[in-house]
């Protein structure tokens, strides 16, 4: 369905554009305690610098780099990361989801520790959202015959 | 078709338009949208999360096990379209 | 004039959902209702953060170097944070009806309403 792309002007911008478009998802991802983003907006930027790559160039390009199984991967390692902080903030003594009781493992006071869960869920949930959104695309717009 | 649809949508305009007498004004810092658990997040932040960004402590924090729920959904809807469309053996 | 103004917002964003019912109802192809969701969700997230806005407020990011908080300086947050859920759940479903789009143009090689359902018959 989405065909190779024949213009040298388009291709070569992208191809020096796609770093820096994930660079600045991954600054909008660690980012979000203290400027507008956080998760699901970096996902979806990453998300977003992949899809240009196959549109840019042709779809083969993009799974050389990125296979569907991997994406498949990356989606349920985010859902795992998301319920690994919490199930061990049940082990530490705390119910599910408290960041505070992390403080046991990690070598701060309780207080930044519930930072530093935000920002692990953060990660979590950034890792789901962009492979979600390349696996649905992938989907979208691989060519089947019939 | 196209004509009964029109009048549905213009009645059901005209319904909603009269219903927002009833809602508070635009702008008002007294609605009670703004009264109730909403001041506690935003005076209690900084003091219990270290976090300067309202809305990412809100939803990852005290709202953490709506984000669960919500990251859940859309992992399901990449499942959903994946069983859709591939087609698995011969 | 007082009521104009205090409830004008309401007003435009009812008439952007009524615009995207309209599409889901009037149109006959299954890609334009489906921008009329769209359109009809994206109303609805607009509407809902203009709820939460409040007169000389500020975003809700706590300024570098502030002491004392009030709540009357930062617009609530609370909007914000159910909103960003619910963008989440417009792409999930926009993207599941993607997929059964493209499986009924398999099916019944049309995407018009009435063909499918005439074919059906």
């Amino acid at each position: 369905m989405i065909s190779h792309f024949h213009d040298v002007i388009v291709q070569t911008v992208c191809r020096l554009l796609i770093p820096f478009i994930q660079v600045y998802g991954l600054y909008v991802i660690a980012h979000g305690h203290s400027s507008p983003g956080g998760g699901f907006q970096g996902g979806v930027i990453l998300g977003a610098s992949f899809i240009l790559l196959c549109l840019s160039h042709d779809i083969q390009e993009m799974k050389k780099r990125f296979s569907q199984g991997a994406v498949l991967l990356y989606c349920s390692l985010g859902v795992i990361i998301y319920s690994g902080i919490g199930i061990a903030c049940l082990f530490l003594g705390g119910k599910y989801l408290d960041y505070g009781k992390l403080h046991q493992i990690l070598p701060v006071d309780p207080v930044r520790a519930r930072s530093m869960g935000i920002f692990g869920i953060e990660v979590g949930v950034g890792i789901t959202v962009m492979a979600v959104m390349v696996s649905i695309f992938l989907d979208l717009a691989s060519e089947e015959k019939e | 078709m196209k004509l009964i649809g029109l009048i549905a949508v213009c009645l059901m305009g005209g319904l909603l338009i009269y219903g927002t007498a009833d809602m508070p004004d635009w702008g008002d810092p007294q609605s009670p949208a703004s009264l109730h658990v909403s001041p506690r997040y935003i005076e209690k932040t900084v003091e219990e999360t270290a976090v300067p960004n309202m809305v990412t402590s809100v939803l990852a924090d005290y709202r953490g096990y709506d984000t669960l729920g919500e990251t859940t959904v859309i992992f399901t809807a990449g499942i959903a379209c994946l069983l859709l469309i591939r087609r698995f053996g011969k | 004039m007082e009521f104009i103004v205090g409830k004008y917002n309401y007003w435009i964003y009812i008439c952007l959902m009524m615009i995207g019912f309209y599409a889901m109802i009037g149109k006959k192809n299954l890609v334009k209702k489906l921008i009329g969701m769209n359109i009809f969700q994206t109303s609805i997230i607009l509407y809902f953060i203009s709820t939460g806005s409040k007169k000389g407020a500020t975003i809700p990011i706590v300024e570098h170097g502030a002491n004392a908080i009030q709540a009357g300086q930062y617009i609530n947050p609370l909007p914000h944070v159910l909103m960003l859920t619910a963008i989440v759940v417009m792409v999930s479903t926009f993207g599941v009806a993607l997929a059964l789009l493209l499986m009924i143009y398999r099916r019944y090689h049309t995407l018009e309403e009435d063909e499918i359902l005439r074919q059906r018959r």
